[in-house]
């Protein structure tokens, strides 16, 4: 039984924007995967499938022999809390203290009461602690949120994510708004995580220096297709080049699809 | 190679219909509107106007501030006092859920719902119609005066407070629970996004993700009302709903005006005092 | 099993002081305590018992009385008097609502410190106590003449002008005028206060006077502001138009108060819809002018 297992996935925005083409893809339970690919490539769009925010236009998914195409309610979200999601920016809650946003990892276990009343007196303080002290930032316990670096509150998301304890870690270009020197360093966090705890881990990467270091499998998104899917000694330069012909492999041109199918979606 | 455009061209696709139809507009509404309310600018001017002026100013001067008439006042001030709180308490209670289901992200719209509502009509359908209810409900609260619905509330459940509170609960309730609905609206939903991702309900997403950052703008909004109730509260009793209002009649018919500067200095005193606790509550957010 | 590593022994977390967590102080206390002495104190005074909504007595005789409302009187005299006084409703408020912009307008300048004594406009001056004293009486007059015209509801107003100039829709006029005055005023005021201060620093520099300055640099910045402002307060004053009738200001509000002091309840449903036709109507048109005019 895949981890994960997509069957000719695609997704298709208004009428006429292919964001996602056919994708079919199998991603066993604690593999560590590095997706990479030009901006507006559908990478954000399938990670969207990935973690059941989107449903796919045309296709099939499977997570753990399950298919999520159809759930809604209650079973939706058990499948949510299963994967952990870490965005590039704006994971975390501005106004609130930091003990709660890495508390909200539980959110998708615990009653509604609880949650109420953790906000008022946080439930599971040490795991919070614990949490932070892993990601190396335990002394912001307490702050506000909107008090930290962006580096900072990306760990901070991590720590959410460490509390939450889901299956599947899903990071959607984590590191793209930190600083170079720390990325390395977060990229590593989560592939150590994902290590010791057998977590699967779905990374897309603006990096292809970070992908091909540190991933053993790395697959490349070109115009919403899965163009290759192979591990990092296999990739050559010309397939690279490739993936990012008529591109600026930077992030300098913000791809038209992804901008635009993300304010679709936000309205 | 660029061709500056002539100045004739540049007025002519500048020009719209709008400036002009809305100036000719303008000018009927104002000729009618003039006639219609029967407006005199010299009616003060008049000799008749100039008596009556004349009588309300020295009248006015002194203000009753004798302790007979102060004492009267005393609990009618607090009984508008205390209209006021209940009442916007209620309109809270009213709006807030209101103005949650009224917000379209909420409900019907954005990345929090997409996956809900896709490929079921029956749950689009559904959450279509609460969120279209609450805000009919909302709009149909606050499109009728409060002083209407106070003199509703007073010939089904008689004179007296609790008329004014009811009154005061639905009419602000309207109001609030759509600016509650805006507020909700412009927050940021990227982290709300990120919450829902671990498997939380609407409701939890709401308390750690909408109301964080939406609660400044919500207590100050709500504070703001609050102010305004006194005011309203205070005017309810000229149809029986208690307060300062009934006061301000009876004095008023009876040429009193004297008393009526107290009662106005009163409710002044009040709204000061309302707006003091605002800005300080205000402040500790 | 969790992600978090175990190893860590039991971890000592480190409390915040008071002033850089959220746990409330002793003045916090202090305050939500007041407050709900306060609402404790307003449920018993204001005599409403909530139980007593939902009771037989009091929820029923909300029923009761919302039974007797419909159906609407839909007779063509009735609806012939709602459409004149919804029309008359209209022309009060938007006579008051002009009104009020034309005192707004005339007083706001002394009312803003930048315009009349502090700020860049007045850098330059003679820093003498006296002439700053003079140049602050204006400006302290008129906040306290706003503000008086502020707080005393229309409702009052209305009752005042009913007294000086007689029944009809014109003390209506006068009314919402006077009130609406005093909050554009204040508005005004403020935004004026609030405005760039750039254009007025570059013009100033190229030798500009102060009335120069106002029309160049100040007033292109406030209109929008001015006018949407005034939008939103045709938007309130709508509603109170509808009722300042029942005074004797004219309207809406006057034969609403016919219908119920004779019981009318059909024809009181009628005038209702009535306005809330109207605010509804009034409502949609400000939102489009002032979309149209930002």
């Amino acid at each position: 039984m895949h981890q994960y297992r997509l069957e000719k996935i695609s997704k298709v925005f208004g009428r006429r924007q292919i964001a996602v083409d056919g994708v079919d893809l199998e991603v066993e339970r604690g593999e560590r995967v590095a997706l990479i690919g030009p901006s507006g490539a559908g990478k954000t769009t399938l990670f969207r499938m990935l973690n059941c925010t989107l449903r796919p236009t045309a296709g099939k998914l499977w997570i753990n022999g399950d298919a999520v195409s159809d759930l809604h309610g209650k079973r939706l979200r058990s499948v949510r809390r299963k994967i952990g999601t870490i965005y590039q920016q704006h994971n975390l809650v501005p106004r609130l203290r930091v003990v709660h946003n890495v508390l909200s990892g539980n959110l998708g276990s615990w009653s509604t009461l609880r949650s109420l009343a953790s906000l008022l007196r946080p439930q599971g303080l040490e795991m919070a602690y614990r949490a932070l002290r892993q990601v190396g930032i335990e002394e912001k316990i307490f702050h506000r949120t909107d008090e930290l670096s962006g580096g900072q509150q990306q760990r901070v998301a991590i720590a959410r994510v460490l509390v939450q304890d889901p299956e599947v870690i899903l990071a959607d270009e984590p590191v793209s708004s930190v600083d170079p020197s720390l990325a390395t360093a977060i990229v590593r966090l989560l592939l150590d995580i994902s290590q010791n705890t057998h977590k699967t881990l779905l990374m897309n990467l603006h990096s292809v220096d970070l992908a091909l270091a540190y991933f053993p499998r790395v697959i490349g998104i070109k115009d919403g297709k899965a163009v290759f899917d192979r591990s990092p000694d296999k990739i050559s330069d010309e397939l690279l080049e490739e993936l990012y012909s008529g591109h600026l492999p930077d992030s300098q041109e913000n791809g038209l699809i992804d901008e635009e199918s993300k304010s679709l979606i936000y309205q | 190679m660029m061709r500056s455009p002539s100045l004739s061209s540049i007025s002519r696709s500048e020009k719209s219909l709008f400036p002009c139809l809305f100036s000719l507009l303008f000018l009927v509404a104002f000729l009618d509107s003039w006639w219609r309310a029967g407006v005199r600018p010299f009616a003060f001017f008049e000799k008749e106007g100039r008596e009556h002026l004349w009588k309300f100013l020295t009248g006015m001067f002194p203000p009753d501030l004798s302790w007979n008439f102060l004492s009267l006042m005393f609990y009618p001030a607090l009984e508008t006092i205390q209209i006021s709180i209940m009442g916007t308490f209620i309109a809270v209670i009213v709006g807030f859920p209101l103005g949650i289901l009224g917000t379209r992200t909420f409900s019907v719209g954005g990345v929090l719902n997409e996956a809900e509502v896709a490929g079921s009509l029956s749950r689009l359908a559904l959450r279509w119609s609460s969120y279209t209810m609450a805000r009919g409900i909302l709009s149909l609260f606050r499109s009728i005066p409060e002083f209407v619905w106070a003199f509703m509330f007073v010939r089904a459940v008689g004179l007296g407070a609790f008329s004014g509170v009811l009154a005061i609960g639905v009419a602000y309730g309207g109001m609030l629970g759509k600016v509650y609905s805006e507020i909700f609206e412009g927050v940021n939903l990227r982290p709300l996004e990120a919450l829902q991702s671990t498997g939380a309900n609407r409701l939890q997403i709401f308390f750690y993700g909408w109301m964080p950052q939406a609660l400044p703008n919500f207590v100050s909004y709500t504070l703001y009302r609050w102010e305004c109730a006194v005011r309203a509260s205070a005017i309810l009793g000229l149809v029986g709903a208690g307060g300062l209002g009934t006061q301000i009649e009876i004095s008023m018919r009876m040429f009193n005006f004297s008393e009526v500067l107290t009662i106005l200095l009163i409710l002044f005193l009040m709204v000061a005092a309302v707006d003091y606790i605002s800005a300080k509550v205000r402040a500790i957010l | 099993m969790n992600g978090i590593n175990p190893e860590i022994e039991r971890p000592h977390i480190p409390w915040p002081s008071h002033e850089s967590s959220g746990r409330p102080t002793l003045w916090t206390y202090c305050l939500l305590s007041g407050l709900l002495f306060l609402f404790a104190w307003s449920y018993q005074g204001s005599e409403i018992h909530l139980t007593q909504l939902f009771s037989r007595e009091g929820g029923g005789q909300i029923v009761a009385y919302i039974k007797k409302l419909f159906p609407p009187d839909l007779s063509p005299d009735v609806l012939k008097e709602a459409f004149r006084g919804a029309i008359e409703t209209f022309a009060i408020s938007f006579m008051g609502t002009l009104l009020a912009v034309v005192i707004a307008l005339s007083v706001v300048f002394f009312a803003s410190r930048n315009l009349i004594y502090s700020g860049l406009l007045y850098e330059m001056e003679p820093k003498e106590g006296w002439r700053r004293a003079v140049r602050l009486i204006p400006y302290l007059s008129t906040k306290s003449l706003l503000n008086l015209l502020r707080t005393i509801p229309e409702m009052v107003w209305a009752l005042i002008f009913v007294f000086l100039v007689g029944l009809g829709p014109f003390p209506g006029v006068l009314a919402l005028g006077v009130h609406t005055g005093g909050v554009l005023g204040k508005l005004f005021g403020e935004v004026l206060e609030d405005v760039d201060q750039q254009p007025i620093e570059s013009l100033q520099a190229t030798g500009a006077n102060r009335l120069q300055i106002l029309f160049y640099a100040i007033l292109p910045q406030v209109l929008p502001q001015f006018i949407s402002y005034t939008l939103y307060r045709w938007e309130v004053n709508i509603r109170v138009a509808a009722v300042l009738g029942f005074v004797g200001a004219g309207g809406l509000g006057q034969r609403i108060h016919i219908a119920i002091s004779l019981f009318f309840e059909n024809q009181l449903l009628t005038l209702i819809i009535a306005i809330y036709i109207l605010v509804t109507l009034v409502d949609y048109l400000s939102a489009y002018l002032r979309r149209k005019a930002t």
